[in-house]
Protein backbone atom coordinates (compact mmCIF):
# COMPACT_ATOMS: atom_id res chain seq x y z
CA UNK A 1 0.00 0.00 0.00
CA UNK A 2 1.37 3.42 -1.00
CA UNK A 3 -1.13 5.35 1.55
CA UNK A 4 -2.82 4.79 4.51
CA UNK A 5 -6.51 4.83 4.75
CA UNK A 6 -9.21 4.79 6.67
CA UNK A 7 -10.85 1.93 5.05
CA UNK A 8 -7.08 0.43 5.30
CA UNK A 9 -7.46 1.08 8.80
CA UNK A 10 -10.49 -0.08 9.63
CA UNK A 11 -9.39 -3.44 7.85
CA UNK A 12 -5.86 -3.66 9.85
CA UNK A 13 -8.18 -3.80 13.10
CA UNK A 14 -10.02 -6.88 11.54
CA UNK A 15 -6.94 -8.42 11.36
CA UNK A 16 -5.44 -7.53 14.99
CA UNK A 17 -8.85 -8.72 16.35
CA UNK A 18 -8.14 -12.07 14.21
CA UNK A 19 -4.78 -11.86 15.27
CA UNK A 20 -5.27 -11.75 19.19
CA UNK A 21 -8.21 -14.26 18.83
CA UNK A 22 -6.12 -16.93 17.83
CA UNK A 23 -3.15 -16.15 20.20
CA UNK A 24 -5.92 -15.65 23.08
CA UNK A 25 -5.30 -18.98 24.90
CA UNK A 26 -1.51 -18.48 24.24
CA UNK A 27 -1.45 -14.95 26.41
CA UNK A 28 -3.44 -16.72 28.76
CA UNK A 29 -1.59 -19.71 29.42
CA UNK A 30 1.77 -16.89 29.41
CA UNK A 31 -0.38 -14.55 32.14
CA UNK A 32 -0.72 -17.65 34.25
CA UNK A 33 2.63 -18.62 34.50
CA UNK A 34 3.24 -14.60 36.31
CA UNK A 35 0.23 -13.09 36.49
CA UNK A 36 -3.79 -13.47 36.60
CA UNK A 37 -4.53 -15.58 33.54
CA UNK A 38 -6.83 -12.80 31.80
CA UNK A 39 -4.65 -11.18 29.43
CA UNK A 40 -5.05 -13.16 26.24
CA UNK A 41 -8.96 -12.30 26.80
CA UNK A 42 -8.47 -9.09 27.74
CA UNK A 43 -6.81 -8.58 24.68
CA UNK A 44 -9.28 -10.79 22.28
CA UNK A 45 -12.26 -8.29 23.47
CA UNK A 46 -10.90 -5.40 23.54
CA UNK A 47 -9.37 -5.93 19.75
CA UNK A 48 -12.69 -7.55 19.15
CA UNK A 49 -14.47 -4.56 19.90
CA UNK A 50 -12.58 -2.29 18.35
CA UNK A 51 -12.94 -3.82 14.75
CA UNK A 52 -16.49 -4.11 15.37
CA UNK A 53 -16.63 -0.49 16.19
CA UNK A 54 -14.36 0.73 13.77
CA UNK A 55 -16.32 -1.42 10.53
CA UNK A 56 -19.44 0.18 11.34
CA UNK A 57 -18.43 3.91 10.76
CA UNK A 58 -19.53 5.61 7.82
CA UNK A 59 -16.95 5.68 4.57
CA UNK A 60 -16.25 9.38 5.55
CA UNK A 61 -14.98 8.52 8.74
CA UNK A 62 -10.94 9.96 8.73
CA UNK A 63 -8.55 8.15 10.07
CA UNK A 64 -8.68 9.73 13.61
CA UNK A 65 -12.66 9.04 13.56
CA UNK A 66 -11.74 5.66 13.27
CA UNK A 67 -8.45 5.36 15.54
CA UNK A 68 -11.20 7.07 18.25
CA UNK A 69 -13.53 4.87 17.89
CA UNK A 70 -11.34 2.40 18.45
CA UNK A 71 -9.85 3.54 21.81
CA UNK A 72 -13.40 4.03 23.35
CA UNK A 73 -14.71 0.65 22.07
CA UNK A 74 -11.62 -1.15 23.59
CA UNK A 75 -11.54 0.56 26.48
CA UNK A 76 -15.50 0.14 27.35
CA UNK A 77 -15.16 -3.95 26.27
CA UNK A 78 -12.08 -4.32 28.79
CA UNK A 79 -11.24 -1.79 31.29
CA UNK A 80 -8.50 -3.78 33.37
CA UNK A 81 -5.00 -2.77 32.59
CA UNK A 82 -4.93 -2.96 28.83
CA UNK A 83 -8.33 -1.09 28.15
CA UNK A 84 -6.73 2.35 29.51
CA UNK A 85 -3.41 2.21 28.26
CA UNK A 86 -4.85 0.88 24.40
CA UNK A 87 -7.64 3.62 24.66
CA UNK A 88 -4.55 6.38 25.53
CA UNK A 89 -2.56 5.14 22.60
CA UNK A 90 -5.31 5.05 19.88
CA UNK A 91 -6.29 8.46 20.92
CA UNK A 92 -2.71 9.52 20.39
CA UNK A 93 -2.39 7.83 17.28
CA UNK A 94 -5.79 9.66 15.93
CA UNK A 95 -4.15 12.90 17.08
CA UNK A 96 -1.26 12.03 15.08
CA UNK A 97 -2.83 10.94 11.71
CA UNK A 98 -4.99 13.96 12.35
CA UNK A 99 -8.44 14.29 10.73
CA UNK A 100 -7.36 13.38 7.25
CA UNK A 101 -9.13 10.28 4.73
CA UNK A 102 -5.59 8.89 3.76
CA UNK A 103 -1.73 9.79 5.12
CA UNK A 104 1.35 8.47 3.29
CA UNK A 105 2.81 4.78 4.22
CA UNK A 106 5.95 6.89 5.22
CA UNK A 107 4.07 8.82 8.00
CA UNK A 108 2.90 5.16 9.62
CA UNK A 109 6.05 4.93 11.46
CA UNK A 110 4.68 7.87 13.51
CA UNK A 111 1.64 6.51 14.67
CA UNK A 112 3.46 3.39 15.95
CA UNK A 113 5.48 6.12 18.10
CA UNK A 114 2.78 7.75 18.97
CA UNK A 115 0.97 4.76 20.58
CA UNK A 116 4.24 3.95 22.63
CA UNK A 117 3.83 7.56 23.81
CA UNK A 118 0.21 7.18 25.19
CA UNK A 119 1.16 3.96 26.87
CA UNK A 120 4.02 5.11 28.68
CA UNK A 121 2.44 8.23 29.74
CA UNK A 122 -0.99 6.45 30.97
CA UNK A 123 0.82 3.45 32.43
CA UNK A 124 3.79 5.48 33.89
CA UNK A 125 6.23 2.88 32.86
CA UNK A 126 9.65 2.95 32.17
CA UNK A 127 11.69 0.63 30.05
CA UNK A 128 13.30 -2.40 31.97
CA UNK A 129 10.46 -3.20 34.41
CA UNK A 130 8.72 -6.22 32.25
CA UNK A 131 5.58 -4.29 31.09
CA UNK A 132 4.63 -3.50 27.12
CA UNK A 133 6.25 -0.79 27.01
CA UNK A 134 9.56 -3.30 26.79
CA UNK A 135 8.28 -3.92 23.31
CA UNK A 136 6.87 -0.63 22.55
CA UNK A 137 9.94 1.62 23.98
CA UNK A 138 12.01 -0.32 20.86
CA UNK A 139 9.66 0.34 18.69
CA UNK A 140 8.95 3.97 18.85
CA UNK A 141 12.85 4.13 19.07
CA UNK A 142 12.91 2.78 15.79
CA UNK A 143 10.43 4.77 13.80
CA UNK A 144 12.06 7.85 15.41
CA UNK A 145 15.31 7.03 14.01
CA UNK A 146 13.86 6.46 11.35
CA UNK A 147 13.57 3.09 10.73
CA UNK A 148 11.49 0.74 8.52
CA UNK A 149 8.16 -0.66 9.41
CA UNK A 150 10.20 -4.27 9.09
CA UNK A 151 12.99 -3.17 11.59
CA UNK A 152 10.10 -0.88 13.65
CA UNK A 153 8.30 -4.64 14.25
CA UNK A 154 11.74 -6.58 14.74
CA UNK A 155 12.64 -3.91 17.39
CA UNK A 156 9.25 -4.51 19.20
CA UNK A 157 9.85 -8.57 19.00
CA UNK A 158 13.44 -8.20 20.63
CA UNK A 159 11.97 -6.03 22.94
CA UNK A 160 9.59 -8.47 24.02
CA UNK A 161 11.98 -11.70 23.99
CA UNK A 162 14.18 -9.59 26.43
CA UNK A 163 11.48 -9.51 29.47
CA UNK A 164 12.26 -12.96 29.46
CA UNK A 165 15.74 -12.08 31.65
CA UNK A 166 13.76 -9.24 33.29
CA UNK A 167 12.08 -8.99 37.08
CA UNK A 168 8.90 -7.15 37.49
CA UNK A 169 8.56 -4.01 39.32
CA UNK A 170 5.34 -2.51 38.22
CA UNK A 171 2.07 -4.13 37.00
CA UNK A 172 0.77 -7.22 38.95
CA UNK A 173 3.86 -9.24 38.69
CA UNK A 174 5.82 -6.90 40.47
CA UNK A 175 4.67 -8.60 43.24
CA UNK A 176 6.43 -11.40 42.02
CA UNK A 177 9.92 -10.07 42.40
CA UNK A 178 12.48 -12.35 41.49
CA UNK A 179 10.30 -15.29 40.38
CA UNK A 180 8.99 -13.66 37.60
CA UNK A 181 12.53 -13.60 35.74
CA UNK A 182 12.47 -16.40 33.12
CA UNK A 183 9.15 -15.89 32.00
CA UNK A 184 8.46 -13.24 29.09
CA UNK A 185 6.00 -10.16 29.85
CA UNK A 186 2.40 -11.54 28.53
CA UNK A 187 1.99 -7.58 27.69
CA UNK A 188 4.74 -6.92 25.74
CA UNK A 189 4.38 -10.32 23.54
CA UNK A 190 0.62 -9.07 22.82
CA UNK A 191 2.59 -5.82 22.45
CA UNK A 192 4.99 -7.10 19.65
CA UNK A 193 1.92 -9.19 17.68
CA UNK A 194 0.55 -5.95 17.55
CA UNK A 195 3.39 -3.88 15.56
CA UNK A 196 4.15 -6.74 13.82
CA UNK A 197 0.11 -6.90 12.37
CA UNK A 198 0.43 -2.93 11.35
CA UNK A 199 4.05 -3.35 10.01
CA UNK A 200 2.50 -5.89 7.95
CA UNK A 201 -0.71 -3.91 7.14
CA UNK A 202 1.33 -1.31 6.20
CA UNK A 203 4.00 -1.73 4.64
CA UNK A 204 4.67 -0.81 1.42
CA UNK A 205 5.22 -4.49 -0.18
CA UNK A 206 1.81 -5.39 1.47
CA UNK A 207 2.12 -8.35 3.92
CA UNK A 208 5.37 -8.54 6.07
CA UNK B 1 -6.22 -30.46 28.97
CA UNK B 2 -9.79 -31.16 29.86
CA UNK B 3 -11.59 -28.04 30.29
CA UNK B 4 -13.48 -27.59 34.22
CA UNK B 5 -17.03 -27.86 34.64
CA UNK B 6 -19.13 -24.96 35.29
CA UNK B 7 -22.66 -23.87 35.27
CA UNK B 8 -22.66 -21.77 32.76
CA UNK B 9 -24.19 -21.23 29.51
CA UNK B 10 -21.64 -18.78 27.53
CA UNK B 11 -18.42 -17.93 29.15
CA UNK B 12 -18.40 -14.48 27.55
CA UNK B 13 -21.98 -13.58 28.76
CA UNK B 14 -20.86 -14.70 32.47
CA UNK B 15 -20.90 -11.57 34.45
CA UNK B 16 -23.83 -9.83 32.90
CA UNK B 17 -25.79 -13.12 33.37
CA UNK B 18 -24.83 -13.36 37.05
CA UNK B 19 -25.65 -9.48 37.59
CA UNK B 20 -29.45 -10.25 36.13
CA UNK B 21 -29.93 -13.00 38.31
CA UNK B 22 -28.43 -10.92 41.12
CA UNK B 23 -30.44 -7.78 40.42
CA UNK B 24 -33.63 -10.64 39.55
CA UNK B 25 -33.07 -12.10 43.05
CA UNK B 26 -32.60 -8.77 45.70
CA UNK B 27 -34.89 -6.29 43.72
CA UNK B 28 -35.69 -5.06 47.48
CA UNK B 29 -31.36 -4.38 47.61
CA UNK B 30 -30.49 -3.26 44.35
CA UNK B 31 -30.87 -1.71 41.14
CA UNK B 32 -28.92 -0.63 37.96
CA UNK B 33 -29.85 1.85 35.62
CA UNK B 34 -30.74 1.16 31.92
CA UNK B 35 -28.05 2.63 30.67
CA UNK B 36 -25.38 1.51 33.05
CA UNK B 37 -25.90 -2.30 33.35
CA UNK B 38 -22.17 -2.58 35.10
CA UNK B 39 -23.30 -0.05 37.51
CA UNK B 40 -24.81 -1.70 40.96
CA UNK B 41 -26.80 0.73 42.69
CA UNK B 42 -27.96 0.54 46.87
CA UNK B 43 -31.86 0.63 46.83
CA UNK B 44 -31.46 2.31 50.26
CA UNK B 45 -28.30 3.53 50.21
CA UNK B 46 -27.33 6.85 48.68
CA UNK B 47 -29.16 10.32 49.61
CA UNK B 48 -28.99 13.94 49.77
CA UNK B 49 -26.26 15.15 52.19
CA UNK B 50 -24.04 11.74 52.50
CA UNK B 51 -20.99 11.07 51.46
CA UNK B 52 -20.93 8.17 48.02
CA UNK B 53 -19.37 5.25 49.11
CA UNK B 54 -18.45 3.84 45.51
CA UNK B 55 -16.13 0.38 45.52
CA UNK B 56 -15.88 -1.81 42.40
CA UNK B 57 -13.14 -4.19 40.80
CA UNK B 58 -13.35 -7.52 38.81
CA UNK B 59 -15.77 -10.32 38.87
CA UNK B 60 -15.14 -13.59 40.47
CA UNK B 61 -14.96 -12.22 43.98
CA UNK B 62 -18.29 -12.56 44.57
CA UNK B 63 -19.88 -11.68 47.55
CA UNK B 64 -16.86 -9.07 47.24
CA UNK B 65 -18.08 -6.12 45.40
CA UNK B 66 -21.85 -6.16 44.60
CA UNK B 67 -22.71 -8.20 47.93
CA UNK B 68 -21.75 -5.04 49.82
CA UNK B 69 -23.44 -2.33 48.43
CA UNK B 70 -26.10 -1.24 50.90
CA UNK B 71 -27.72 0.84 53.40
CA UNK B 72 -24.56 1.12 56.46
CA UNK B 73 -21.99 0.04 53.49
CA UNK B 74 -21.42 0.47 49.68
CA UNK B 75 -23.28 3.02 48.08
CA UNK B 76 -22.61 1.50 44.63
CA UNK B 77 -20.63 -1.13 42.85
CA UNK B 78 -18.58 -0.78 39.61
CA UNK B 79 -18.91 -3.93 37.78
CA UNK B 80 -15.98 -5.23 35.63
CA UNK B 81 -14.96 -8.66 33.78
CA UNK B 82 -13.55 -11.52 35.32
CA UNK B 83 -10.70 -10.10 37.23
CA UNK B 84 -10.59 -7.26 35.01
CA UNK B 85 -11.13 -4.00 36.61
CA UNK B 86 -14.61 -2.12 35.49
CA UNK B 87 -13.84 0.53 32.19
CA UNK B 88 -14.48 4.27 33.89
CA UNK B 89 -17.91 4.32 32.51
CA UNK B 90 -19.54 2.39 34.47
CA UNK B 91 -17.34 3.98 37.32
CA UNK B 92 -18.73 7.35 36.87
CA UNK B 93 -22.19 5.75 36.50
CA UNK B 94 -22.04 4.47 39.99
CA UNK B 95 -20.57 7.15 40.96
CA UNK B 96 -23.26 9.86 39.39
CA UNK B 97 -26.05 7.82 40.80
CA UNK B 98 -24.62 7.37 44.33
CA UNK B 99 -23.57 10.92 44.27
CA UNK B 100 -26.14 12.91 47.34
CA UNK B 101 -23.89 16.51 46.88
CA UNK B 102 -21.16 15.33 49.86
CA UNK B 103 -18.63 14.23 47.43
CA UNK B 104 -17.93 10.67 46.54
CA UNK B 105 -14.83 8.31 47.86
CA UNK B 106 -13.61 5.16 45.48
CA UNK B 107 -12.16 2.44 47.49
CA UNK B 108 -11.04 -0.28 45.63
CA UNK B 109 -8.25 -2.89 45.99
CA UNK B 110 -4.84 -1.66 44.92
CA UNK B 111 -4.29 -2.77 41.41
CA UNK B 112 -2.97 -1.55 38.76
CA UNK B 113 -5.64 -1.70 35.98
CA UNK B 114 -8.23 -0.51 38.95
CA UNK B 115 -6.34 2.54 39.47
CA UNK B 116 -6.06 3.48 35.73
CA UNK B 117 -9.80 3.10 35.01
CA UNK B 118 -10.96 4.71 38.57
CA UNK B 119 -8.48 7.95 37.76
CA UNK B 120 -9.85 8.10 34.65
CA UNK B 121 -13.65 8.22 35.86
CA UNK B 122 -12.73 10.58 38.92
CA UNK B 123 -11.28 13.24 36.33
CA UNK B 124 -14.34 12.47 34.44
CA UNK B 125 -16.62 13.43 37.57
CA UNK B 126 -14.70 15.99 38.44
CA UNK B 127 -15.62 17.71 34.70
CA UNK B 128 -19.44 17.02 36.37
CA UNK B 129 -18.87 19.27 39.79
CA UNK B 130 -18.58 16.70 41.57
CA UNK B 131 -15.08 15.55 44.00
CA UNK B 132 -13.84 12.08 44.25
CA UNK B 133 -11.33 11.32 46.64
CA UNK B 134 -9.78 7.79 46.61
CA UNK B 135 -8.69 5.14 49.26
CA UNK B 136 -6.47 2.24 47.65
CA UNK B 137 -6.81 -1.16 49.85
CA UNK B 138 -3.59 -2.88 51.10
CA UNK B 139 -4.07 -5.07 53.38
CA UNK B 140 -2.32 -8.28 51.90
CA UNK B 141 0.83 -8.71 53.55
CA UNK B 142 2.02 -11.47 51.52
CA UNK B 143 2.28 -9.26 48.91
CA UNK B 144 5.04 -6.61 50.18
CA UNK B 145 7.69 -5.80 52.45
CA UNK B 146 6.16 -3.86 55.33
CA UNK B 147 7.91 -0.61 54.36
CA UNK B 148 6.23 -1.17 51.13
CA UNK B 149 2.83 -1.01 52.31
CA UNK B 150 1.55 1.32 50.22
CA UNK B 151 2.59 -1.21 46.88
CA UNK B 152 0.59 -3.96 48.67
CA UNK B 153 -2.46 -5.78 46.83
CA UNK B 154 -6.33 -5.10 48.55
CA UNK B 155 -7.50 -8.95 49.25
CA UNK B 156 -10.84 -10.13 52.02
CA UNK B 157 -9.58 -7.49 54.12
CA UNK B 158 -12.15 -5.07 51.87
CA UNK B 159 -14.71 -6.07 53.97
CA UNK B 160 -13.71 -4.74 57.19
CA UNK B 161 -12.14 -2.09 55.47
CA UNK B 162 -15.50 -1.50 53.30
CA UNK B 163 -17.72 -1.42 56.25
CA UNK B 164 -16.10 1.18 58.89
CA UNK B 165 -15.93 4.07 55.61
CA UNK B 166 -19.54 2.44 55.03
CA UNK B 167 -20.72 3.35 58.45
CA UNK B 168 -19.08 7.06 58.31
CA UNK B 169 -20.50 7.23 55.30
CA UNK B 170 -23.78 6.35 56.70
CA UNK B 171 -23.42 8.26 59.88
CA UNK B 172 -22.92 11.95 58.16
CA UNK B 173 -19.22 12.23 58.64
CA UNK B 174 -17.92 14.95 55.64
CA UNK B 175 -15.95 13.74 53.00
CA UNK B 176 -12.71 14.72 54.71
CA UNK B 177 -13.78 12.57 57.87
CA UNK B 178 -15.14 9.18 56.02
CA UNK B 179 -11.59 9.45 53.84
CA UNK B 180 -9.79 9.50 57.19
CA UNK B 181 -11.69 6.37 58.56
CA UNK B 182 -11.05 4.45 55.46
CA UNK B 183 -7.65 5.11 55.55
CA UNK B 184 -7.34 4.43 59.02
CA UNK B 185 -9.20 1.08 58.84
CA UNK B 186 -6.67 0.23 56.07
CA UNK B 187 -3.60 0.74 57.92
CA UNK B 188 -5.20 -1.73 60.43
CA UNK B 189 -6.37 -4.25 58.45
CA UNK B 190 -4.41 -7.53 57.62
CA UNK B 191 -4.61 -10.32 55.58
CA UNK B 192 -2.85 -13.67 54.39
CA UNK B 193 -3.86 -16.21 52.28
CA UNK B 194 -2.78 -19.58 51.27
CA UNK B 195 -4.19 -21.66 48.15
CA UNK B 196 -4.28 -25.10 47.52
CA UNK B 197 -5.53 -25.38 44.22
CA UNK B 198 -5.84 -22.72 40.83
CA UNK B 199 -9.32 -21.63 39.85
CA UNK B 200 -10.68 -21.47 36.02
CA UNK B 201 -11.98 -18.69 34.09
CA UNK B 202 -15.28 -18.52 32.67
CA UNK B 203 -13.68 -17.87 29.19
CA UNK B 204 -10.87 -20.98 29.46
CA UNK B 205 -11.91 -23.19 31.86
CA UNK B 206 -8.66 -23.80 32.13
CA UNK B 207 -6.83 -23.81 35.92
CA UNK B 208 -4.78 -20.45 35.85
CA UNK B 209 -2.00 -21.49 37.18
CA UNK B 210 -0.19 -24.87 37.73
CA UNK B 211 -0.10 -25.90 41.19
CA UNK B 212 0.53 -30.14 42.05
CA UNK B 213 -1.21 -32.26 44.11
CA UNK B 214 0.06 -32.56 47.55
CA UNK B 215 1.26 -28.42 47.34
CA UNK B 216 0.08 -25.47 48.60
CA UNK B 217 1.10 -21.62 47.69
CA UNK B 218 1.71 -19.34 50.88
CA UNK B 219 0.75 -15.89 50.23
CA UNK B 220 -1.70 -16.43 46.30
CA UNK B 221 -3.50 -13.62 45.34
CA UNK B 222 -6.81 -13.08 44.98
CA UNK B 223 -6.70 -13.72 41.34
CA UNK B 224 -4.17 -16.32 41.11
CA UNK B 225 -0.86 -14.33 41.34
CA UNK B 226 1.39 -16.44 42.55
CA UNK B 227 2.24 -15.67 46.30
CA UNK B 228 5.55 -16.16 48.33
CA UNK B 229 6.31 -19.50 48.71
CA UNK B 230 5.61 -23.19 47.76
CA UNK B 231 5.67 -26.43 49.81
CA UNK B 232 3.80 -29.60 50.47
CA UNK B 233 0.32 -29.30 51.61
CA UNK B 234 0.89 -28.77 55.86
CA UNK B 235 -2.18 -29.16 58.40
CA UNK B 236 -4.80 -26.77 59.16
CA UNK B 237 -3.03 -26.07 62.38
CA UNK B 238 0.85 -25.46 60.97
CA UNK B 239 -0.66 -23.19 58.13
CA UNK B 240 -2.92 -20.90 60.17
CA UNK B 241 0.17 -20.63 63.34
CA UNK B 242 2.37 -19.52 59.93
CA UNK B 243 -0.06 -17.38 59.02
CA UNK B 244 -1.30 -15.81 62.41
CA UNK B 245 2.77 -15.47 63.14
CA UNK B 246 3.02 -12.77 60.17
CA UNK B 247 -0.13 -11.04 61.14
CA UNK B 248 0.40 -10.67 64.98
CA UNK B 249 4.03 -10.07 64.23
CA UNK B 250 3.54 -6.63 61.91
CA UNK B 251 0.24 -6.15 64.13
CA UNK B 252 1.92 -5.55 67.50
CA UNK B 253 -1.23 -5.30 69.46
CA UNK B 254 -0.84 -5.45 72.82
CA UNK B 255 -3.02 -7.43 75.23
CA UNK B 256 -6.40 -6.31 75.96
CA UNK B 257 -6.23 -5.02 72.55
CA UNK B 258 -9.92 -5.95 70.88
CA UNK B 259 -10.13 -7.22 66.63
CA UNK B 260 -12.03 -8.29 64.15
CA UNK B 261 -11.34 -11.37 62.63
CA UNK B 262 -12.54 -13.04 59.37
CA UNK B 263 -11.69 -16.52 57.53
CA UNK B 264 -12.37 -16.64 54.32
CA UNK B 265 -12.80 -19.14 51.82
CA UNK B 266 -11.44 -18.50 48.67
CA UNK B 267 -14.61 -20.33 46.52
CA UNK B 268 -14.36 -24.17 47.14
CA UNK B 269 -12.68 -24.28 50.59
CA UNK B 270 -16.16 -25.53 52.84
CA UNK B 271 -16.79 -24.26 56.14
CA UNK B 272 -15.66 -27.27 57.65
CA UNK B 273 -12.23 -26.20 57.40
CA UNK B 274 -12.96 -22.65 57.76
CA UNK B 275 -14.09 -23.69 61.04
CA UNK B 276 -10.96 -25.93 61.58
CA UNK B 277 -8.58 -22.48 61.10
CA UNK B 278 -10.86 -20.73 62.90
CA UNK B 279 -10.64 -22.52 65.90
CA UNK B 280 -6.73 -22.27 66.07
CA UNK B 281 -7.31 -18.37 65.64
CA UNK B 282 -9.18 -18.32 68.29
CA UNK B 283 -6.55 -19.96 70.58
CA UNK B 284 -3.75 -18.01 69.13
CA UNK B 285 -5.32 -14.58 69.85
CA UNK B 286 -6.14 -15.93 73.42
CA UNK B 287 -3.11 -16.49 74.17
CA UNK B 288 -1.37 -13.24 72.57
CA UNK B 289 -4.29 -11.99 75.05
CA UNK B 290 -6.61 -10.07 72.36
CA UNK B 291 -10.22 -10.33 72.31
CA UNK B 292 -12.09 -11.16 69.28
CA UNK B 293 -15.27 -8.74 69.53
CA UNK B 294 -16.52 -9.37 65.87
CA UNK B 295 -15.92 -12.24 63.69
CA UNK B 296 -16.82 -13.39 60.16
CA UNK B 297 -16.26 -17.44 58.86
CA UNK B 298 -17.28 -17.96 55.08
CA UNK B 299 -16.87 -16.74 51.90
CA UNK B 300 -16.70 -12.86 51.79
CA UNK B 301 -13.72 -12.02 48.84
CA UNK B 302 -13.43 -15.12 46.58
CA UNK B 303 -11.51 -16.52 43.42
CA UNK B 304 -14.21 -18.07 41.71
CA UNK B 305 -13.27 -22.08 42.30
CA UNK B 306 -10.10 -21.81 43.61
CA UNK B 307 -9.20 -23.69 47.04
CA UNK B 308 -7.96 -21.91 49.95
CA UNK B 309 -8.38 -19.57 52.77
CA UNK B 310 -7.12 -16.55 53.56
CA UNK B 311 -7.53 -14.97 57.80
CA UNK B 312 -7.88 -11.26 57.94
CA UNK B 313 -7.77 -9.35 61.52
CA UNK B 314 -8.67 -6.06 61.96
CA UNK B 315 -6.86 -4.56 64.66
CA UNK B 316 -9.93 -2.33 66.30
CA UNK B 317 -9.62 0.85 68.13
CA UNK B 318 -12.88 2.41 69.92
CA UNK B 319 -13.73 4.11 66.60
CA UNK B 320 -13.36 1.46 64.55
CA UNK B 321 -15.36 -0.85 66.74
CA UNK B 322 -18.14 1.99 66.41
CA UNK B 323 -17.76 1.51 62.41
CA UNK B 324 -17.82 -2.71 62.22
CA UNK B 325 -21.06 -2.29 65.35
CA UNK B 326 -22.62 0.02 62.91
CA UNK B 327 -25.70 -1.71 61.45
CA UNK B 328 -25.68 -2.44 57.32
CA UNK B 329 -27.71 -4.14 55.40
CA UNK B 330 -26.97 -5.34 51.83
CA UNK B 331 -27.93 -8.23 49.51
CA UNK B 332 -25.04 -10.69 50.75
CA UNK B 333 -24.06 -9.17 53.97
CA UNK B 334 -26.16 -8.15 57.06
CA UNK B 335 -25.52 -6.92 60.28
CA UNK B 336 -26.85 -5.47 63.25
CA UNK B 337 -30.13 -2.76 63.12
Amino acid sequence: MAELTSAGLVATFAVLADRMRAERDALCRLDGVIGDADHGIAMEQGMAAAAGATAALTPDATLQDVFNAAAKAFLNAVGASSGPLYATAFLRAGKVAGPRAAIPVAETPALIAAMAEGIAARGKAEPGQKTMIDAWAPAAGAALRGADLRAIAAAAEAGAAATADMVATLGRAARLGERSRGHKDPGAVSAAMIVAVLAGEWSPAGAA
Amino acid sequence: MTLTQKLINDGNDAVDEMLAGVIAAHPDHLWRPDHAPRAVIARHGPRKGKVALVIGGGSGHEPTFLGFVGKGLADAAAIGNVFASPPPQPVMDAAMAADGGAGVLFMYGNYAGDVMNFDMAAEMLEMEGIEARTVLTTDDIASAPREARDTRRGVAGNVFIFKAAGAAADLGFTLDEVERVARHANARTYTMGVALSACSLPQTRRPNFDLPAGEMEIGMGIHGEPGIRREALRPADAVTDEIMDAILAEMAAKPGDRVAVLVNSLGATPLMELYIIYARVAVRLATAGLTVHHALVGPYCTSLDMAGASITVMHLDDELQRMIDHPCDCAMFRHGG
